[in-house]
């Protein structure tokens, strides 16, 4: 199979705004600092908004090996939302789980999905490969005449930040220039450029154990499940993960304890005795990327600076259990474009660019939260914590009631915005996994699926609704869908419970911003202003 | 009489443990072992019943002799 990260996608090409007179830069709306699965989502997204949007990247082709692998139903969603829905084709599906403790398996999950979302709950891509499929849907995008660049090999040297843009300096193989922008997304991955030429802190645990992370290319009959142990025989006292990729491609993790040399332990001569003992002597195996982590959880204070935007790794970094890193970049990149794209265009004050801030940092909170807690049981950091794991695996083997607390990892879910400020007050009810600030479930409808009719502008969902009531012009484009629940009757569980007819206000992003059982123009108006963050919002 | 709960009957596991293991944040040895068996001390008065307790400590060993 032909690895996508060995080609330049994006080469390098002299641009007019590299001949423009020093004293007069090119300025351009937006420039998305990395060409990432966060900065690549972004920047379509933006284009999808029609916001001019300049992507610039050091490299000049997709990253090798051992990044995310594991992308969940939300991303799924959100990148066919970005018409990128072929990643969830590519990738392979699994929905269980093993637990092992020593030579027997103590717990098992499920992650199984009842056939009612477009989406599998997860999927196992490797990045370089959802990587590929966004750079082709830029240029794609690009080429039917969006308006969206990516310039290789153009590296931000310095930045200079100002009340109403952004000065970048930018070094190419044929010398630096100089670009100004209204708007910097900083999507440059957990050792941010941007973020340290700012001096910007990332605060937050590390870890003391190192993890040996190797893609194993190999033929296999390991079922397509997620495996994980606890002191297995072949890694004593410490822990291992197996994870099927795409393409006969294996992703394994395995625990390697606190004081060793990475240098050393990357070698293949050590590597190899490691991976033998865990797949057996005859087990023909190619190695594609070894790599040695130890694992952080930390992020910035602040993810806006000014006019510069942080979102994904560079804002926040978490261990890789439960598949948070990149799914949770992603779901940044979701919930700040509709918002950028708002203020470029007049239609929201910089103010909406606040509940990013709030939103993503919440997320990032509870995404936090998770990992610690997940890493604490796989690498306990104290004598008594390593007691309290031992007794809860030893436990699980006989007691049911000790496996819920055995944690290889809780697998990430979208974030519901509970406490944001774009959302109204809730109308009483109706069901919860549908409140203001949810992200909105899936369902079959009538031809296809709830999600494919909402999205990208806000949308008024009507179930079972009365005809909708008189609407003034408003600036911004808003869809109305109308269900009816008894052709959806999971649209009508998920959105009615035992009420008769609702009507939801969904944000660009998908995600609740109100909602009533007999909606007037009024509220509808108020709800449509805060979810903007509208001062005419304030004295609704 | 009760009788010893063994299912599951926690709302949030991960909290509850993750407070357990909290408690015991830089305390030496000592400290942690005379934590641990206060603990046990309230939570066997909170329980108030002999038999439940001998339930409990069958279940404790028969884990233990596993390992």
């Amino acid at each position: 199979m032909s690895k996508s990260f060995d080609l330049p996608l994006y080469p390098y090409a002299r641009h007019a705004d590299q001949d423009q007179d020093q004293d007069r830069p090119a300025r351009h709306p937006v420039v998305i600092v990395g060409a990432g699965p966060v900065g690549l989502a972004a920047a379509i997204d933006l284009a999808l908004h029609e916001v001019p949007v300049l992507v610039l990247d050091d490299n000049d082709r997709v990253s090798t090996g051992s990044r995310a692998i594991c992308f969940s139903q939300r991303t799924l969603q959100i990148l066919d939302r970005l018409g990128c829905g072929q990643a969830a084709d590519m990738g392979v599906t699994w929905n269980t789980g093993r637990v092992f403790h020593g030579a027997g398996e103590v717990c098992g999950f499920t992650v199984l999905d009842e056939d009612s979302h477009k989406h599998p709950a997860f999927v196992n891509l490797q990045q370089y490969q959802l990587e590929h499929i966004l750079v082709q849907r830029a240029q794609a995008l690009a080429a039917q005449g969006g308006p969206l660049q990516i310039r290789g090999r153009n590296r931000v040297e310095a930045i200079g930040t100002h009340d109403d843009h952004v000065r970048l300096s930018v070094s190419t193989p044929e010398g630096d220039y100089e670009v100004h922008a209204d708007w910097l997304l900083a999507c440059d991955g957990a050792n941010s450029p941007t973020r340290r030429m700012m001096g910007l802190d990332f605060v937050g645990r590390a870890f003391e154990d190192n993890f040996l992370i190797a893609d194993v290319v190999m033929q296999a009959d390991f079922p397509t499940e997620r495996h994980f142990w606890f002191d297995p025989p072949f890694n004593p006292g410490q822990s291992a993960m197996l994870h099927r990729q795409p393409g006969d491609l294996w992703r394994i993790d395995l625990q390697l304890g606190r004081d060793i040399d990475p240098e050393v332990e990357k070698r293949p001569e050590r590597v190899i005795p490691r991976l033998k003992a865990m797949l057996g002597p005859d087990k023909d195996f190619a190695l594609e990327w070894v790599s040695i982590y130890k694992f952080q959880c930390r992020r910035m204070e602040r993810f806006r600076s000014g006019r510069v935007i942080f979102a994904g790794d560079s804002a926040h970094q978490v261990s890789p259990f439960g598949a948070r890193g990149a799914n949770s970049g992603i779901q940044d990149a979701d919930n700040l474009c509709w918002k950028l794209a708002a203020v470029v265009k007049g239609h929201a004050p910089e103010a909406l660019l606040d509940s990013y801030e709030f939103e993503r940092v919440y997320a990032a909170d509870e995404n936090i939260l998770s990992a610690t807690r997940e890493t604490e049981f796989i690498t306990p950091s104290t004598q008594a914590s390593k007691l309290f794991r031992d007794a809860v695996l030893a436990l699980a083997e006989t007691q049911d009631f000790a496996r819920p607390m055995v944690n290889s990892g809780r697998l990430s879910r979208p974030t519901s915005y509970d406490e944001s400020t774009l959302t109204s007050p809730d109308a009483d009810g109706l069901p919860d996994i549908t409140r203001p600030g949810a992200p909105i479930p899936d369902a079959p409808v009538p031809g296809g699926w709830l999600l494919d009719q909402t999205g990208g502008d806000f949308c008024l969902l009507w179930v079972n609704g009365a005809p909708p009531p008189d609407l003034p012009q408003l600036a911004l484009p808003l869809r109305v869908v109308h269900i009816d629940p008894v052709q959806a009757p999971l649209v009508a569980q998920r959105y009615l419970g035992d009420a008769a007819r609702a009507a939801y206000l969904l944000r660009p992003d998908q995600h609740v911003a109100a909602r009533w059982r007999a909606p007037e123009t009024k509220p509808l108006i108020a709800a449509l202003a805060r979810a903007l963050s509208q001062p005419e919002a304030a004295h609704v | 009489m009760s009788e010893l709960i063994l299912h599951r009957n926690l709302d949030d596991p991960d909290g509850v443990y993750a407070d357990l293991v909290a408690a015991h944040d830089g305390l030496s040895k000592a400290e942690s072992d005379a934590l641990t068996a206060r603990l046990v001390l309230i939570l066997v008065n909170h329980i108030g019943s002999r038999d439940v307790l001998n339930a409990a400590l069958q279940a404790a060993n028969k884990a233990g002799t596993l390992e």
